[in-house]
């Protein structure tokens, strides 16, 4: 197999106009490449790495290596829009006398993210009572007052005023039937203290019952349980030439700090420029604005790595809502394999034909 | 019920009941601007 097809594969070039062969391989047309390139269960459990970066509750960052477009794709998209959570949906207001109108009010107090282990309830369909095994309840019972002890003159409302705003840590958890003790060790709230509802000016009262279900971000974005989910394709710069010392400065500008490392001769005071940490690139191809770099680098990106980096709203860890992506796309998968099966089964039994077979798919 | 309250004075703030005969007027300070008084029913919303 020649180099430059080998290359072709591996990486996905970047010009200054244009991004040159971007397309995935793994699933290619027919006849497009020799048959080895093409997705194997075998070759993938073989060849695929995963390389934790950064971690922590709030923010994981790690590597897929070896991993096709599509698949990396599915599990970004399945994080923003199909790992459930536990979000407010149905707002009952006895009173509500603030500025605010109802129904505004709910859609605010719905998008507040609640502590609450999605893990632990079932979904509630519309056929479905209200259980403590789908619904969680929370009041909120808020009344704005003349501080009766603020200084003559004050102008702060902090001060003139009592409750002179909700935050969301005036939502009260009401904990149904057992829930008290399943939950004892990490009591539900809203993730977030100090979360601001509204303000409220003396005689304005909020009472408001509220119940939240499981549910899934395709279907509100109040449940999605990311607020980025995102990855990078792993850039990879070649310098294919040597930079004349006196354009070092300029050369090591264009790309993004960290990204190149200069060495200066201690005699001769000549610089030299190499590749540190091409991972911290931004891409920005401004190298090639500048003529006298024309043929001295090139800039591509790695095509099976990615670099993801997925942030959680808090009510589960970083890395248990990627794990928790990947066991929803197990489920898709194994749906997907079953209607196969049960249509290559239909279909024999109508026309006797052969022993078609499904290959592991997951 | 029907002896609640079921207007405030839009000046005033005070509280009136008012029947049919009355004029739409607050009881006390002659206002002519009364808002009807929320009602104590428990309404439900979706939170979208």
């Amino acid at each position: 197999m020649s180099s430059a097809v080998d290359r072709k594969k591996r990486f996905v070039e970047l010009k200054s106009n244009r991004i040159e062969h971007p397309s995935s391989i793994s699933f290619p047309p027919v006849g497009a490449y020799e048959h080895e390139d093409v997705f194997s269960i075998e070759k993938f459990q073989k060849t695929f790495k995963v390389q934790v970066i950064k971690l922590t509750d709030d923010h994981i960052e790690f590597d897929f290596v070896g991993i096709d477009a599509a698949l990396a794709n599915a599990i970004r998209r399945i994080l923003l829009a199909e790992v459930p959570t536990m979000a407010i949906e149905n707002v009952y207001v006895k009173n509500n006398t603030s500025v605010l109108h109802d129904e505004l009010l709910c859609h605010r107090l719905g998008l507040i993210p609640i502590y609450a282990d999605p893990r632990q309830f079932d979904f509630k369909f519309a056929e479905d009572e209200a259980t403590d095994i789908n619904t969680i309840v929370l009041s909120l019972n808020v009344k704005c007052t003349h501080n009766p002890s603020a200084p003559a003159g004050a102008s702060d409302p902090n001060v003139r005023y009592i409750n002179s705003t909700a935050f969301s840590r005036d939502i009260k958890w009401v904990p149904q039937g057992p829930q008290a003790e399943r939950f004892a060790e990490d009591p539900i709230r809203p993730v977030h203290d100090a979360i601001e509802i509204i303000r409220l000016r003396p005689g304005q009262e909020l009472d408001i019952d509220m119940h939240c279900v499981k549910g899934i971000g395709k279907i509100h974005a109040k449940w999605s349980p990311v607020s980025t989910a995102f990855y990078r394709i792993m850039p990879q710069i070649d310098i294919l030439k040597p930079i004349p010392s006196e354009l070092v400065d300029k050369f090591v500008d264009c790309f993004s700090p960290g990204v190149m490392t200069v060495s200066t001769d201690s005699k001769t005071g000549t610089k030299t420029v190499s590749v540190a940490n091409a991972r911290n690139d931004s891409m920005s191809r401004e190298v090639m604005r500048h003529p006298e770099f024309a043929d001295s680098v090139r800039i591509s990106r790695v095509r099976d790595h990615f670099i993801f980096s997925v942030e959680s709203v808090g009510m589960l860890p970083s890395a248990v809502l990627v794990q928790e992506s990947i066991k929803v796309l197990r489920e898709k998968a194994m749906r997907v394999k079953l209607e196969l099966n049960q249509l290559i089964t239909n279909s024999n039994g109508e026309t006797g034909a052969g022993d078609a077979d499904v290959s592991e798919a997951s | 019920m029907s002896d609640d309250p079921r207007y405030i004075c839009a000046e005033c703030g005070h509280e009136c009941s008012l029947s049919q005969s009355n004029k739409i007027q607050c009881t006390e300070c002659g206002y002519r601007v009364l808002y009807k008084k929320r009602t104590k029913n428990i309404i439900q919303f979706e939170a979208r």
